[in-house]
């Protein structure tokens, strides 16, 4: 599938505005990204979000996605 | 047991209700509970001793005299909270800032801190602590510590391509399209820059907490704050201690907004606490509160956008300014990513840059950088709009992102409120009421995201069949009321007989701090959860009542009904009837929920906001203001209304008075609520408010957060006004009576100048 990549993602990857990656799940989409990527790996960690088909989830390692589905990568968002 | 999310657009019988909330005659009569309403027997008074510099080296601190001190039990440095966050550069961040090491990074930055028996001890021995600082070039502007001669506030933040020492600690660009095409698509561009100056929360309540260390390592800490889970588990990491063994307990809140996401004094207070062995009470002052916690950040940003003659945006492009205060965080990046949310746009770039500066540590502001972001971009709107001739909010709705739009962030978005709010705008009565002289009308959008984020709930079912509902979200604006009357619905029993409650952290499993609007959806979420477990264990309770299968039995209405012919004569069993024959049926009746409460929903909001400007002294009133916005849906109306007013009164008071002030010596020069001007009852006319509901398909009822978008638009809404008003365009917030007085005078300078040739 294709994974965008929101912000200094892009740098980590080598300006990359997405990546093909194989993956069923958060966790092995996150596995994936931080083989490829090293440099990525802390921030996969705990500042990154996923965006599946505009629903966002932030710590689901279980989540599936479906392999026609919208992806990003973005910062995870605090509050107020 | 997994649970569907799924908006079902069920049918409700008290969701939507207003009823009274549990905690009100407490908080009417003064019985409820705040942070500094305490004690314990034994306990001494914590103090602590803050950098009068604005930066300076702290070459030594002597305690000795203070410790000889009668009646002194505790004196800590730095030396006392040693570097246990292995690595951890965010938490060793939190570690300096509630303690400075080597250097203090800003005016009020804590160097140490006494326990003593009493007040005045307490202050004595702070005098007797010597400390001797070496004085080092300071910054407190963002503009200023970009410069490549500024001081350096963090000499381990390095350029990335330099990797020379730097104030700027994160730049992040986001976008899409080709902005540059875009532009030279547009017929008209307009380029401005905008500044807005820090403010705080502001919350009455202070800083305060009770905190109690025993040298068999347990400790427990009663605390003001929005999220008792994280202080657990940031003062263990920071105290080396046992999260199981550090109980913490949220009293009840005064305010947070943001500004009780983080720990300031709550690890100093454990830390005296252990070294005394007695329990230490702390409460902040106002001045140090202003000082020494989070306000939110001056910014300072560019925005370009250009459009058609019809009326189409082409392309949009924001570089905004953030400060972070003294230590690295992400408030620019979230400018940077809110600046164009409400709108569908194909070329689209804006960068968001942090910066920082010797202030204080930058916390959550309420939609944290979304406010200044949309005053720098609705302005600008509102001049592109009257340069091709049309009417503002004609020019919103023609660009507005809805369902299928590719947001300005990246994801795209599912279905979204920000065009029916700005047609709610069209046809609101306040569009057509008539201005008088000096008024000035001025409308504006606004953004935010909403968290879900980890969350646990318990429901325990009396043998009265009334209902204690445990949550783990502090309650910062009616939750209980809302929760209660969620759990109700799904039990089918009245809103009376659920007492909703806060669990401490030794009740629950972790809850995220209540942030991000995030409490009524995901609290909300697990008690939906948490209900139909206890349901489900109400069914098969009745069905041994009845001696037949549980699957026999369906519930209705706070009912258990026998289903089948055969067990037509069983009639029927309520909750009540059911609880009291648990001792006898399996025991306590319960059900609980614990979730990755995913799937929150951005929310949106269009405020209307009409101004009389004095044009001799600058002085503004707003006479009367609007707010739409969408809620997905409203739990109980009077708290969203009371969210949507709560956010626009902040907005009002950062558009047109708030300011933190810092002198030439890098000193906050108004540090209290008379020089700090937060706008009062008298101040405000009464807000008027619109609920939309466009359910979020992700929430079992809709929900979205309502708590922080009402803040994002006001800015922006009033400097719209105002320039409306005065025929001058106000580009630095807050639009103070000098500033408004000086752009009168500057345009009319250069009309003046103008004429003459």
């Amino acid at each position: 599938m294709e994974v965008q990549l929101s912000g200094t993602l892009r740098d980590a990857a080598n300006g990359a505005g997405s990546i093909e990656v194989e993956a069923r799940t958060i966790r092995e989409l996150m596995q994936r990204v931080a083989e490829r990527f090293p440099e990525m790996a802390d921030s996969l960690q705990d500042e990154v979000a996923v965006s599946i088909n505009g629903q966002v989830f932030r710590d689901a390692w279980n989540q599936e996605i479906p392999q026609d589905a919208e992806v990003f990568l973005m910062p995870r968002i605090p509050g107020g | 047991m997994q649970h569907d999310k799924t908006y079902t657009d069920q049918e409700f019988k008290l969701v939507g209700s207003r009823p009274l909330r549990p905690d009100g005659i407490d908080k009417v009569t003064g019985r409820a509970r705040y942070g500094a309403d305490m004690n314990a027997p034994g306990q001494l008074v914590g103090l602590v001793l803050r950098s009068p510099h604005a930066h300076a080296e702290i070459k030594k601190i002597d305690t000795s005299k203070a410790e000889k001190l009668a009646g002194v039990k505790a004196v800590i440095t730095s030396a006392d909270l040693p570097d246990l966050t292995n690595g951890d550069a965010g938490m060793f961040d939190t570690l300096e800032n509630c303690m400075a090491r080597d250097r203090a990074l800003y005016d009020g930055h804590a160097v140490a801190a006494v326990a003593a028996v009493d007040d005045v001890t307490a202050r004595a021995a702070l005098k007797l602590i010597k400390v001797q600082y070496k004085k080092l070039k300071h910054v407190t502007d963002v503009d200023e510590a970009m410069k490549p001669s500024a001081p350096i506030v963090q000499p381990r933040i390095k350029d990335r391509e330099t990797g020379e020492p730097t104030n700027v600690c994160g730049m992040t660009p986001f976008g899409h399209g080709d902005v540059e095409q875009g532009f030279a698509e547009a017929d008209v561009v307009v380029e401005r820059s905008y500044k807005t100056e820090q403010t705080h929360q502001g919350y009455i309540e202070p800083h305060a907490c009770l905190a109690t260390v025993g040298p068999d390592g347990q400790g427990e800490l009663w605390v003001t704050t929005q999220g008792h889970f994280t202080f657990r588990n940031v003062c263990a990491t920071l105290l080396g201690m046992d999260m199981a063994k550090l109980k913490v307990t949220s009293s009840e809140i005064g305010g947070g907004f943001g500004g009780k996401t983080h720990v300031w004094v709550e690890p100093v207070a454990l830390a005296l606490s252990r070294k005394a062995n007695r329990p230490v009470k702390m409460v902040m002052t106002r001045e140090e509160v202003f000082r020494a916690t989070g306000p939110t950040c001056s910014t300072s940003m560019d925005i370009k956008i250009g459009a058609t003659k019809d009326g189409k945006i082409t392309a949009a492009e924001a570089t905004v300014r953030y400060q972070d205060g003294a230590f690295p965080g992400i408030w620019g990046m979230l400018g940077g990513l809110t600046s164009f949310a409400c709108y569908d746009l194909p070329n689209v770039k804006s960068v968001g840059i942090d910066v920082l500066v010797n202030r204080p540590k930058v916390a959550a502001y309420r939609a944290p950088s979304a406010p200044m972001a949309a005053f720098g971009v609705e302005s600008t709107l509102d001049i592109l709009a009257a340069e091709i001739g049309m009417n503002p909010v004609e020019f919103r709705l023609l660009n507005a992102a809805q369902e299928g739009t590719q947001s300005s962030y990246g994801p795209t978005y599912g279905p979204i409120g920000i065009k029916p709010t700005l047609e709610a705008v069209q046809k609101h009565p306040h569009m057509r009421a008539k201005l008088g002289k000096n008024q000035g009308r001025g409308m504006a959008c606004g953004f935010w995201f909403n968290i879900g984020g980890q969350t646990c709930s318990d429901i325990n079912i009396g043998t009265d069949g009334t209902v204690n509902l445990t949550v783990g979200t502090v309650d910062v604006g009616g939750a209980r009321a809302s929760l209660s009357l969620i759990c109700a619905e799904e039990l089918g029993i009245p809103y009376e007989n659920v007492k909703c409650n806060v669990g401490d952290t030794g009740s629950l499993g972790h809850n995220d701090t209540t942030e991000g609007s995030r409490g009524t959806f995901s609290s909300g979420m697990a008690t939906v959860f948490a209900a139909r477990e206890a349901i489900e264990e109400l069914k098969n309770r009745a069905a041994i009542m009845w001696d037949i299968s549980a699957d026999e039995v369906e519930w209705a209405d706070g009912r258990a009904i026998a289903q089948g012919k055969k067990n037509s004569n069983l009639g029927e069993l309520t909750l009540a009837e059911i609880a009291r024959k648990s001792p006898n049926t399996g025991g306590p009746i319960a059900g609980h929920n614990e979730i990755n409460a995913d799937g929150a929903g951005v929310s949106f909001a269009s405020h209307i906001c009409d101004v009389e400007v004095d044009p001799e002294t600058g002085s503004t009133r707003v006479i009367r203001y609007t707010v739409i916005q969408d809620a997905g849906k409203a739990i109980h109306p009077d708290y969203v209304e009371g969210q949507f007013q709560g956010g626009a009164a902040q907005g009002i008071g950062w558009a047109l008075n708030e300011e933190y002030i810092y002198g030439e010596d890098g000193r906050l020069e108004n540090p209290g609520f008379l020089d700090y001007r937060i706008p009062v009852c008298s101040d405000l006319p009464f807000i008027d408010t619109q609920i939309l509901e466009i359910p979020n398909p992700t929430h079992p009822y809709g929900v979205r957060g309502v708590g922080e978008t009402s803040i994002v638009p006001p800015l922006a809404a009033i400097g719209n006004a105002v320039s409306n008003a005065v025929g001058v365009r106000m580009n630095h917030v807050p639009m103070s009576p000098p500033r408004i007085r000086k752009a009168i005078k500057d345009a009319q300078a250069e009309e003046k100048a103008v004429s003459a040739g």
